[in-house]
């Protein structure tokens, strides 16, 4: 019977409370998004709209690019040239949208190693760690990201020495350790919220068995976690990914620092809106099947629970 | 004064703190925490409005509008902020003034982003309140009409009541994030806090210490928040419903 149903259902069916007061709230919506989305697409009005739109636009592109002699690319092509520069970034260097997606996923990366370890620390049961580790998350969630980023960029050493020999640092691996700090601090929230959900007979049991805490933690209680915590971690990771353009006002060249360089030498006001429109796709064609992903665990792991 | 004092740690102890005991710096330094005060209050007035608006639209009985509302709500969860905010500025801007023969723009940078700001934490506005209004099941509000309530009186007394409380805390973050998002407005050159604390550092060379006063402003400013909002849901929250 349980195969049959769709997961929407049984997550209905699990997550009901002693009290049947109210429904279970939740932020997914009642169709999967990825549905409604291709229901959008598979609309042949829209498609049919949107088709319309783009040759329209590209007809009157085509049309000005004519009656200005000749001597000017029409905007399509304006943007297609510099399309590679922007993804791939200037030749033999980091950047465009590719160091986006590389700030993203380091920062993700060191964010989730300290986080859980600050989690872990949030629950401690010695006083100081616990209010420490309780402080520095507090801290580092309630920070705008642009502040942290403007402190660690202006503040940090733009060279170390290591070993006699100077190095410079770059500006995105500044960047990406900012940016990695509000990540961890909200990983360790996701981490302590996860621990505190479980059941506490798991804790009990274990201790029954003659685990240590250390071994009821690591062997016990966070591989249960795991489930519990991978869909608010990939929402940050969309968070994160949605805001390493922030990185372009500390100069560093990624897609957004290099799409204003070509509106700058371009200087034509009709490239701005589309311009603008082809970079937000590429982010939002990175972030949407995450998203979607995201809300599709969601609904499967809240089944099993 | 209490002022005089700080002239003194800046020349006995080198800790530079002009917005102190200079008042042109001082006085832009409080304009500046001000404007973001103002900006966050309008952009959270705002947001909500749209996203009740939204979460309205979303039950329309027109597919057409159903799926206008989700592609707004799509588009602004998956783009980041900060291109929407140049994408308002410099782009939307300029095509609305070309149309309409104005120059120079026919919103300032405060204007856009007021808007950009508003959008964007309005489409998650929209779903929170969305899940908010499907969390108050059928039979409650079947009970109120059988107890003679009338369609408007239910919405009033029963399902936004409810509603309230159970969409409160995504919210509440919603609204923190906002309120941290007002400082990519420093990008088109709002003067809020970000923005005067950087005026301020270049023109005093007092980096270090401006960079620690704005970092704890801020702090201050969401944290106050964050207490205040806490203690409002944990005042009004359902009782026997929600975390343990």
């Amino acid at each position: 019977m349980e195969n049959t149903r769709t997961p929407w259902k049984s997550y209905l069916a699990t997550t009901q409370t002693d009290l049947p007061v109210m429904k279970p709230f939740q932020l997914v919506p009642a169709k999967p998004v990825g549905e409604v989305f291709l229901d959008i697409l598979s609309q042949r009005r829209f498609c049919l709209c949107l088709l319309a739109v783009l040759l329209a636009w590209i007809s009157v592109d085509a049309a000005i690019a004519q009656s200005s002699g000749g001597s000017r690319p029409s905007a399509l092509e304006t943007i297609l040239r510099w399309t590679p520069l922007i993804f791939f970034g200037p030749s033999g260097e980091v950047g465009g949208f590719l160091l986006n997606i590389l700030v993203s996923f380091m920062a993700m990366a060191i964010g989730t190693f300290l986080g859980l370890w600050l989690g872990v620390g949030q629950i401690s049961l010695i006083g100081p760690v616990r209010k420490t580790s309780w402080l520095v998350t507090q801290i580092f969630r309630n920070s705008p990201w642009l502040v942290l980023l403007f402190f660690f960029m202006l503040l940090l050493p733009y060279e170390v020495e290591i070993l006699g020999q100077r190095y410079e640092v770059p500006g995105w691996v500044k960047a990406t350790f900012a940016l990695s700090l509000p990540v961890m601090a909200n990983v360790s929230e996701i981490v302590r919220g996860a621990i505190t959900s479980l059941p506490t007979g798991q804790w009990e049991s274990a201790e029954s068995l003659a685990f240590s805490r250390r071994q009821t933690i690591w062997s016990i209680i966070l591989p249960q976690c795991i489930k519990r915590m991978l869909p608010p971690w990939m929402n940050w990771y969309c968070i994160l990914t949605m805001s390493t353009p922030l990185i372009s006002i500390l100069g560093v060249n990624d897609s957004m620092a290099l799409t204003q360089n070509v509106m700058a030498a371009e200087d034509r006001s009709e490239i701005l809106i589309p311009l603008y429109l082809w970079l937000m796709s590429w982010f939002f064609l990175y972030s949407y099947p995450i998203a979607v992903l995201t809300r599709r665990l969601e609904r499967r792991f809240a089944v099993k629970q | 004064m209490v002022w005089e004092w700080f002239r003194w740690l800046a020349e006995t102890k080198g800790i530079n703190l002009t917005i102190f005991y200079d008042e042109w710096d001082r006085g832009r330094f409080f304009s500046g925490v001000w404007t973001t005060i103002h900006l966050s209050t309008i952009c959270i007035i705002l947001s909500i409005l749209i996203g009740i608006l939204g979460a309205w639209l979303q039950k329309s009985r027109f597919r057409i509008v159903r799926n206008l509302v989700q592609a707004y709500i799509q588009f602004f969860r998956n783009t980041p902020p900060l291109v929407q905010i140049y994408f308002f500025y410099f782009a939307v801007d300029a095509l609305l003034s070309d149309y309409m023969g104005v120059s120079g723009g026919i919103l300032g940078s405060y204007g856009w982003a007021v808007i950009s700001l508003s959008f964007f934490a309005g489409a998650f506005n929209a779903e929170i309140f969305r899940a908010g209004i499907e969390a108050v099941p059928e039979s409650t509000i079947e009970s109120a009409e059988s107890l003679g309530y009338t369609n408007a009186q239910i919405y009033r007394y029963v399902t936004l009541p409810l509603a309230f409380r159970v969409c409160l805390p995504a919210l509440n973050g919603n609204l923190i994030n906002l309120v941290k998002s007002t400082t990519i407005a420093y990008a088109i050159a709002v003067p809020e806090t970000l923005y005067v604390s950087n005026q301020i550092w270049s023109d005093e060379l007092n980096v270090t210490e401006m960079m620690y006063v704005m970092w704890l402003t801020y702090l201050l400013l969401v944290g106050a928040l964050v207490w205040v909002m806490h203690r409002w849901e944990k005042s009004i929250r359902v009782p026997g419903f929600g975390r343990r």
